[in-house]
């Protein structure tokens, strides 16, 4: 036996997962192909921050004369923006290396495949630097991650040039002057905020009713009316028909309501959802049950397969990080035999556009869907004296309680900071806190955290400052 | 100012020893905090205090033994200004005082003195005090907890640290005993009977026996009879009654009864009197929880039935307001259902006290073993005649024995021997049950 546990994949989930066996004593190797810290930190979440960041203080300084300031021409230099993005994602993808040093985790760097053996599958490994290696181990975890869905039949798929993923579009060599986002989840709205704030003209396509689908309703018509005031556009209910490269940029045909139109731009970013990284590894001889690209696992993580687990974006929905390594420990622990410390955890989602919307919990059409009489309160930033003095007063919270036990069942926010905030109710709802501990609470004055009170407050007829 | 009082760190506790105070004269304590420790026979436990205020008097040294429940250890002076509760004599669940503390004592209940020295007053619950311990809940089980009428301290926590969340609650029986869930949550930690060797490996080879596949019932009777056995500390009150008048009572109203197309059975007066004689000593109508022993407002008598494959013990709801004519009809009809298996749960689930007959298999006497969380059962013989001795003569009587099996933790021997009395005086004088 060459180990406890081996690792298939170094992002978020594995990587974390890899961490918690190392602490609970088990000998643990993780297998990466390509760079430690996985998609998330390296062409996910951590660079695309970085970027917004630069985004949102740029577009500030169109505002400085609200705050009584001044400053001549702002400019940006497009090649250190992205390369602010790339030293923060190379910064902590190192930070993993020394995480898993010091957790004598054994980095195997090279492309993993699984072939039948007992307790659990093998691991073959095509190293990097040359040779295969083959491994035994008690348990193998998959947390392989997932890749952009591309739809190659209308010209969906990213080249490099014109047409981007999430993976181009971090490190393009220019602005571009205008661009059609298709998709407006949050991987395709964070990109439209953030080449709007440098000035792009910026289209988004989205095939459903609304923005941001997963969120709130509210959430999502106040979310377009506030991309709609900084000059994004969009196209909603509008089918994409087809995508065709010119030498100066892309032609995407569309289909709203019967109508087409044909939109032109000069780049196009691809954001249709995402595919889970099943091939290649071995997956169908074993017999693992995959269903739309992902793994099926029980509650555990479980393939059914003995000894195989699989975690994060592979094992399917939510896709994000916190949800991966959330899973990634549960496994683990599952492993070594400790019971679920939170096996319905609540899974909060974030957007770190401008404004920033975060949720946690059941929207209130998916509560009412489930049969729950709810109490809905809200609060907007406008009446949040913190709000008002840091001019960042777009937005609101919103919060949904169950009628009959006053169970926080979910809640919804738009706003400055709002994805620092969210963890106020997600703690809450992993609790189990009712109305009254949320009523009871002292949260701290001036903070935009008081909207929170105050839509917990409002949710019983108790608001106190509108 | 506010007394301390010894707690009761147990519902069966009478007193105690204070082995150590954790706070001397003068000290500030704050509610919570640990004051001092008591040790009983089974454990050490901490006093936590329920007021805040200064330490006035140390009114026990620590060390002392034999500190009566619920008599003052310290006095706090300031804080709120109320006076612990006192020591309340229960009032009207327990009319007559039970046994004495020697008494209760006395492991061996079968003392020939009916009737002990009346001392102490009977306790009903557990004195309310700070030592009791924390129930770890979340805020949205508590609720649903209270919603339900459920109580927290019967139920087992699956959360972090045992923590009682929504899902321990969610599917929880509304309106279930204390008792019943208490009995229930252990029950599926101990519900494993021990390990059984198999037949083989005892000597009995295979092929030489046939094996009949353990039906739903089978299991449930194991393993209620398995645990109540083994985690109930039973013991059996044997007594002798004379049945002539009730026989002849019973012809009477059969007589009266033929018009209806009614029979009264012997069983039928039994079930009456046991629900008569639980009204008079409403002690013996108890269930033990760990909250407090809960005294029942209705005598719900589950009689056994045999049927194919086992028993089952159908209930005769508030059988204290009914009339014989009633019982036995609705005996008539639960025993018919039973044996058909048509029973509602709520028709043999529950109940607070069992009568169990094989008189009419022949059998003198026996003991029944308790259908938790009842806290008796009753096993009734056959009724023979027999010598019997009046003043120095000797004469014919139709005798029956009947064995009372108790839950020592709620009926004592003397609260036994007090119902057995009680039950006596209504079955040799059936005339009785009417006053």
């Amino acid at each position: 036996m060459d180990f406890d546990v081996i690792i298939v994949g170094a992002g978020p989930g594995g990587y974390v997962a890899a961490i918690r066996a190392s602490q609970l004593g088990l000998k643990t190797a993780i297998v990466e192909r390509e760079a430690l810290g996985g998609v998330c930190l390296n062409w996910g979440c951590i660079p695309t921050k970085a970027l917004l960041k630069s985004g949102e203080v740029y577009e500030q300084l169109h505002h400085l004369a609200d705050y009584g300031l001044a400053a001549d021409k702002p400019r940006f230099d497009f090649a250190k923006v992205i390369e602010r993005s790339r030293k923060v994602a190379g910064q902590l993808n190192s930070g993993v290396g020394f995480l898993m040093r010091k957790h004598k985790i054994e980095v195997i760097e090279g492309t993993a495949r699984l072939e039948k053996g007992t307790p659990a599958p093998k691991v073959i490994i095509a190293q990097k630097r040359g040779g295969e290696r083959t491994l035994q181990a008690k348990h193998v975890i998959l947390a392989t991650g997932a890749r952009a869905r591309t739809l190659p039949q209308i010209g969906l798929e990213p080249d490099g040039d014109r047409v981007w993923s999430y993976r181009e579009a971090m490190v393009p060599k220019a602005a571009p002057k205008s661009l059609i986002v298709i998709g407006s989840g949050a991987i395709g709205i964070e990109f439209a905020s953030f080449y709007r704030a440098l000035g792009a003209e910026v289209m988004v396509v989205e095939a459903l009713s609304r923005i941001l689908p997963v969120e709130d309703e509210e959430v999502s018509t106040a979310a377009r009316k506030a991309f709609e005031r900084r000059g994004l556009k969009f196209r909603i209910g509008a089918t994409v028909k087809k995508l065709t490269k010119s030498k100066t940029g892309v032609a995407v045909e569309i289909e709203t309501g019967g109508k087409t139109e044909t939109l032109e731009a000069e780049r196009a970013i691809v954001a249709v959802g995402i595919v889970g990284n099943v091939e290649d590894l071995g997956l169908e001889a074993l017999g693992v049950k995959i269903e739309k690209t992902h793994v099926v696992t029980d509650a555990h993580g479980a393939t059914g397969v003995p000894g195989l687990y699989a975690i994060g974006d592979v094992a399917g929905p939510p896709w994000l990080a916190h949800k991966a390594s959330h899973e990634g420990v549960h496994c683990v622990e599952h492993i070594a035999g400790q019971p679920p410390k939170n096996l319905n955890a609540p899974i909060p989602g974030c957007t770190y556009a401008n404004p920033q919307i975060a949720s946690v919990g059941l929207t209130e059409a998916a509560a009412k869907a489930a049969g729950r009489k709810v109490k809905v309160g809200r609060f907007a930033f406008r009446a949040n004296g913190k709000a008002i003095a840091a001019g960042e007063t777009e937005g609101f919270v919103k919060t949904l309680f169950d009628a009959e036990t006053g169970a926080l069942v979910g809640a919804h926010m738009i706003g400055a900071e709002v994805t620092e905030m969210i963890q106020g109710y997600a703690l809450a709802m992993t609790l189990e806190a009712t109305e009254a501990e949320l009523h009871a609470t002292v949260f701290p004055h001036p903070t935009m955290s008081e909207a929170m009170h105050e839509s917990a407050l409002d949710a019983y007829g108790l608001v106190l400052h509108a | 100012m506010t007394d301390i009082l010894m707690p009761a760190l147990s519902p069966t506790m009478e007193e105690g020893t204070l082995a150590k105070w954790l706070v001397k004269k003068g000290d500030t304590v704050a509610a919570g905090d640990v004051i001092a420790e008591i040790e009983t026979d089974k454990a050490t436990m901490e006093v936590e205090a329920v007021d805040e205020g200064v330490v006035e008097e140390i009114l026990v040294e620590a060390g002392t033994e034999g500190v009566k429940v619920n008599a003052p250890i310290a006095r706090l002076s300031g804080g709120a200004e109320t006076k612990a509760p006192e020591p309340k004599p229960a009032e009207t669940s327990a009319p007559e005082p039970a046994a004495s503390k020697a008494e209760a004592k006395t492991e061996a209940p079968v003392k020939a003195e009916p009737a002990p020295a009346k001392t102490a007053p009977a306790k009903t619950a557990p004195a309310k005090t700070g030592s009791g311990e924390r129930i770890f809940a979340s805020p949205l089980a508590r609720r649903i907890a209270e919603q339900k009428g459920l109580d927290l301290s019967a139920i087992a926590g699956s959360g972090p640290h045992g923590r009682i969340i929504e899902r321990d609650v969610k599917d929880a029986k509304p309106g279930a005993k204390p008792a019943a869930t208490a009995a229930a949550a252990p029950t599926e930690r101990r519900g494993e009977t021990r390990p059984v060797q198999s037949l083989q490996q005892m000597g009995i080879p295979e092929g030489s026996y046939d094996l009949i596949p353990l039906d739903g019932m089978r299991k449930t009777v194991a393993r209620r009879m398995t645990d109540s056995f083994r985690d109930v500390p039973h013991f059996p009150l044997t007594i002798d009654l004379e049945i002539d008048r009730l026989l002849e009572a019973r012809g009477r109203i059969n007589k009266m009864l033929e018009k209806d197309g009614v029979k009264v059975s012997v069983n039928d007066i039994i079930l009456k009197a046991c629900a008569v004689a639980l009204k008079r000593v409403p002690e013996a109508n108890a269930s033990y929880s760990p909250e407090g022993i809960a005294l029942h407002h209705h005598a719900d008598i589950a009689m056994a039935v045999a049927v194919e494959g086992g028993l089952i013990t159908p209930i005769i709801r508030k059988c204290e307001t009914k009339g014989l004519a009633q019982i036995a009809q609705e005996t008539k009809d639960l025993a018919e259902r039973a044996r058909t298996r048509k029973l509602k749960p709520e028709e043999f689930q529950g109940g607070t006290f069992s009568v169990s007959n094989l008189g009419m298999f022949g059998i003198k006497s026996f003991g029944s073993i308790i259908n938790e969380p009842q806290g008796a059962i009753l096993s009734v013989g056959a009724g023979t005649k027999q010598p019997v001795v009046r003043g120095d003569q000797l004469a014919i009587a139709t005798v029956m024995s009947v064995t009372m099996t108790c839950d020592h933790r709620v009926v004592d021997g003397a609260t036994g021997a007090r119902w057995l009395e009680a039950f006596k005086a209504l079955i040799e004088e059936p005339l009785a049950m009417m006053v």
